[in-house]
Order: C-alpha cells, then structure tokens, then sequence
C-alpha cells in the first residue's frame, strides 16, 4: 500500500487530494483475501460434512447381505412363497399357464408402467431353456412400500388376478404389473439367477 | 438489558446476581411488568399450554430414555418392561405417549386461534412462521417417536413416510436407501430415529426461544386484533395472566390425567401392541390422529399428469400426492401475504368467519377421511376437501381480502372492552 503506487494507478477524476490514501488497491487486495478464506473454509467444511452424511448411507455388514439361495423344488404350481433378501420381502411365484396367457394378452398400451410379461421374467432361464412359469419380484410396493397381497389363496388377488396393496388400493396383475391404483411403477425384479432347474441365487 | 434503567432488587443476593447477569431484571421486565391487552380470552391459555406439554414431554422423554433400548430384537421388550417392571414406568410411557396427542390438541387450537384473529398479519408474519416450523418440527418429532415402540404399526408407519421421499424424481430412491441406512427400515433406521427424536425437541425449544422472543418484540394479539394505544389498553402480565394461564393449565391438566389414567389407549392404535414384522403390512394403516389431516391430502392424488397428448408422464401419483401435502404446510406459511385485508379479528369480519369455520369442519373431514380405507366413497370426499382446504387459502382468502365489507373497528381495547361491561 505504497502511496506511489496509488498514484500510478489513480485515474485522472478519482483521485482526490481530500481522501487519505485510496481504498481502492487495498479493498480489492482484501475483498480478495476474504474470498479465498471463505473458500477454503467452505471446502473444509463441506469436506468435515461428508463422513457425517455419508456414514448415514448403509454401512459394510449391512451390504454383505447380498445374496440369498433358495430351493424351489417344493413349490408346486399355482403356489408361491416369500423369502428375505437384503430385509425386503421376494415373491416367488409358480404361475399357471392361466395366469401366464392373461399376462400376455394384455396390449402393452393399456399398461401404466409398460414391459412385456418375457421382459420381466427373461432371467428366468437354465441352460438356455425358458423357466417362464417362474415369476420373481420384490414383494413391496412401489407406492410406498407396503407389502401387497396375494401370496396365499386366501388372501385377495385384485382385480387382475395377481397382488393387492391394502394400504392405499394398488393392484398388480398375474406378472406384477401395476395396473389400477395409486403406484407408479410395476413390482421391480431383483436381480437373480437359476442355478439349476430348481435352484435360484437372489442377488 | 441495557445497564441505565436497572431497578435495584431489595434481596442482596439477587441484586448482586442481576448487577453481573441481569436475568431477574429480564424476567420483570418480559413477564412482570410486561404490558399485555387487557382482553383476552381463554383461547389465549393455549401458548402458555403448548410450553407446557413440551416440558412435560422432555421430563418424562429423558426418564423413559433410560429404559428404552434401540435395537430391532430388543426395543418391542424394552417398552413392555417399562410397562411392567420400570417402578411407575407404566405412568412416565402413558404421559408420554398421551402428552404428544395432547401437545398437538393445544398446539392446534393455538393455531387456529391464531387464524381467527388474525394473529399472522403484519407485524407477526415472522412470528407466525417460526410457530409453523415448531409444527412441522413437532410432526417430524412425533413420527419418529411413534416408530420407538416397534410395534407393527411403527415398522408400517416409518415405511410408508421414509418412501414418500422416494418420490423425487432421479435421487429419490438414493435419498430413501441413505434416510433409513440400508434398502428397509430396519436396525440402522431405528437407531437414527431414536437419535433425531431425542435431538429435534431441543431444536424445538430454540425455536420456541425465537417464537416467544419475536412476541416480546411486538406484543401478544387480542381477540379484537387492535393494537393497544394507551396504558388504559393493558395490564401487566403478572399477576393477571399467569394466573389465567395456570387456571386454563389446571383444567387443560385434569382432561389430560383423565386420558392418561382411564383411557391410555384409547387414542392408540392396537396394532402397535404386535412387534414389528417386516413381512407382514397390517390390513389399515393409519397414523396417529394429529397427522391424519395430511395423510388424507397425501393420499386425495390419484391421476398420473400426463404431458398433452403422449404417454409420458409428467407427475405421478405419488409425486403429486407428497408436493399436496407439502403445499398444505406451505398454505399456512404464506397466509400473512394471502390475507391481505386490513383487519385482523373475525369479529370484524362476517364473510372470514364462516370461511374459517368452513375450513375448521374441512380439517374435520380431511382428519376422518385420513383413517379411511383408500376407497370409494371415501377417495372422492378426501379429494373434495383437499381441494376446499387449497382454495380457502388461494381463492377464498384473497377474493375476501379485496371484496369483503368489514365492520367498523372500535377505537380501543378500552373502549370496547368497558362498554361491554
């Protein structure tokens, strides 16, 4: 802040002989120095935030449960069953061939969240030979997470002859596919394979 | 707490500790000497209620947080040992549980009180707003307090509201996995939970400070929502009005131990008395009553909005239905600039006082459509109230705030009040 610096710099109509040593220079030497404080500041802070946030993400043990096997040679057609994988409920269902013909009659236009009935079971295979009576998918709603029923005879099956959520009405039909009610998408497929005719790896 | 008009303390103690930290000086001076309108009536009782739940609701949550163990496998049995075991364990869970439903009785008709006299207009906009951060506080304190117990309706209820957030478009189901720690509310959530409902009360009591703090800036309303012009208007807040308070606190008080002694289930749902069973989602769920009114707006959104003429979807249902109820907040923190006639007070204005009645029985309808099954005719009657709720605020409000003839306001509180008599 050398004064004959200030002159050198001063332009000829803002220069006044009454103002003690123009602000200029030194405000923006300092607006500078603030600038870079508040910056490094605000990078620390965001960088002290990040564990905090993230360690509320799922933890390591919490991942590792991964994968689940299960046995489907008990599972006679017409029946299903519900295993956990990752804490959330999996439907597994042997269709009958009814239920499979309804799900492929319908026009993919009148579906709300539109996938063809192969689409949603293509992971179904073993060696190469199609499983399609086998239909997996996780058992929640993709409303707001309920768990629709539909799994056992006696409970209702919608209109569409698959799964009904009893919290707010959603039905899904025979391949769990949303078609009436307030959720906005189709029951999701976990990922999976067969690991033998009978046998399948969730995950 | 400026330092030239101390009054001087005739006990030496308290004048030595008011010399060095003048709390006895702010003390008179905010709630002795306070000058405060001369007219209130009992619905006034409610604020100083509310700051009393909220005691009682630390006290007894500190005491039970001592019992209570947050663990999936053991949180269900910690509960019932309270119930059993805990020496009057049965009473700290019973005043507890009962108090949140109590709290938000009196919160709500301090609310309300607050709508029909016009407390949020100018110069209590702020002041209004931090009460609706306490409410909105309060709901997520309430939520996350119900999910403690474990029982099936507290799995079901933490289920449904932690996927409201899945809603979001893109992030959504990211923000859902990192909310409750893992991919269902489980353990990680359960322990967040119990965390955050032991944190926002004090939260609570900040804003609640700031609340109470804007008052004393520009003084309480009054039920003809004029301002005070002269001493004759007002008297000091004590003795007069602590002792109205404790009268309305006593009777407040025996209608919430008749609750707790005789009935202290009877605003509960019997499906929290079944733990937690993550493979089985109860016939109904139903939240406790005092959100229920936000449930039914959650739940009045069924179309898909769809962009003109193609199959892309613009807004889901469920998207639709979470934005509703956040507007349904939202409505409540814009009504000082929704309302913009001049008068306060309902007494004054003959057209606002059947709206408002109006809304009062829609918050009714909504609240009993909330603990409905979605179904006919029930979705249609939720749907109708939604939108009634809606346009009070963005129809009725500012058509009556342009074309609505008042009555002429009487020039003081004095007057009004001594002509009365």
């Amino acid at each position: 802040m050398t004064s004959s610096a200030d002159h050198e710099c001063c332009g000829s109509h803002s220069c006044h002989a009454d103002k003690p040593e123009t602000h200029d220079d030194g405000q923006g030497r300092r607006d500078f120095l603030v600038m870079t404080a508040c910056a490094v500041g605000g990078v620390g802070a965001a960088s002290v935030a990040w564990p905090l946030v993230s360690s509320m993400n799922p933890a390591a043990d919490v991942l590792a449960l991964a994968s689940t096997e299960v046995d489907l040679s008990k599972v006679k057609e017409g029946e299903s069953i519900t295993v956990v994988w990752r804490g959330k409920p999996v439907f597994i269902r042997h269709r009958t061939a009814k239920e499979i013909e309804e799900a492929r009659a319908v026009a993919l236009a009148d579906l709300k969240d539109p996938q063809s009935d192969e689409e949603r079971v293509k992971q179904s295979t073993f060696g190469g030979k199609p499983l399609s009576e086998w239909l997996v998918m996780i058992g929640v709603c993709t409303h707001l997470g309920c768990i629709p029923l539909g799994q056992k005879p006696t409970e209702p099956h919608g209109e569409f002859d698959g799964w009904f959520c009893p919290c707010h009405g959603s039905q899904y039909d025979s391949s769990g596919r949303i078609r009436k009610g307030p959720a906005p998408k189709n029951l999701e497929i976990p990922p999976y394979q067969f690991t033998d005719a009978s046998k399948i790896k969730i995950g | 707490m400026s330092h030239g008009e101390r009054t001087e303390f005739k006990n030496p103690v308290i004048n030595w500790i008011d010399e060095r930290l003048p709390v006895f000086s702010l003390m008179q001076r905010e709630y002795g000497a306070f000058p405060t309108p001369r007219n209130f009536n009992y619905l006034w009782n409610f604020g100083a209620i509310s700051m009393f739940m909220l005691v009682t609701m630390i006290a007894t949550g500190i005491f039970l947080a001592m019992e209570y163990t947050p663990a999936t496998d053991r949180a269900f049995g910690s509960v019932e040992r309270i119930m059993r075991d805990v020496n009057w364990g049965w009473l700290l869970r019973y005043l507890h549980a009962n108090g949140a439903s109590m709290f938000f009785f009196a919160v709500y008709i301090h609310i309300f009180r607050g709508m029909y006299y016009g407390s949020y207009k100018k110069p209590r906009e702020l002041l209004w707003i931090m009460g609706i951060v306490i409410l909105v506080l309060m709901m997520a304190t309430g939520f996350m307090g119900y999910v403690l117990p474990w029982g099936q309706m507290s799995f079901w209820g933490a289920t449904v509201i932690t996927n409201l957030f899945s809603a979001i478009p893109v992030v959504g189901n990211s923000i859902v996995t990192w909310l409750i720690g893992g991919f269902a509310v489980d353990n990680p959530t359960l322990n967040r939970f119990f965390a955050l409902h032991y944190l926002l009360p004090f939260v609570i009591v900040a804003v609640v400070f700031l609340h109470v703090a804007a008052l004393h800036i520009s003084g309480s309303n009054n039920p003809l929502g004029i301002e005070p012009k002269s001493a004759k208007d007002t008297i000091p807040f004590h003795p007069y009005y602590t002792s109205k308070d404790l009268f309305g606190l006593t009777v407040f008080v025996i209608f919430y131990a008749l609750i707790v002694f005789f009935a202290p289930n009877v605003l509960g749902d019997p499906d929290n008395y079944i733990q937690a069973n993550p493979m089985q989602t109860p016939a109904h769920i139903v939240p406790e009553w005092y959100l229920l009114p936000f449930y039914a707006i959650l739940r009045s959104f069924t179309l898909d909005i769809h962009i003109p003429f193609t199959s892309i979807v613009l807004l889901n249902s469920k998207l639709g239905g979470v934005i509703l109820m956040g507007g349904a907040i939202a409505m409540l923190l814009l009504m000082p600039w929704l309302d913009r006639s001049p008068v306060r007070s309902a007494v004054f204005r003959p057209l606002y006082r059947i709206a408002f009645w109006l809304f009062v029985v829609v918050c009714l309808v909504l609240g009993w459509i909330g603990a409905q099954h979605a179904a006919e005719p029930y979705i249609t009657i939720g749907q109708i109230a939604t939108a009634l709720y809606f346009s009070f605020f963005l129809v009725v409000l500012p058509l009556l705030s342009r074309f609505e003839k008042t009555l002429p306001l009487p020039s003081s509180i004095a007057e009004a009040v001594l002509k009365k008599d």
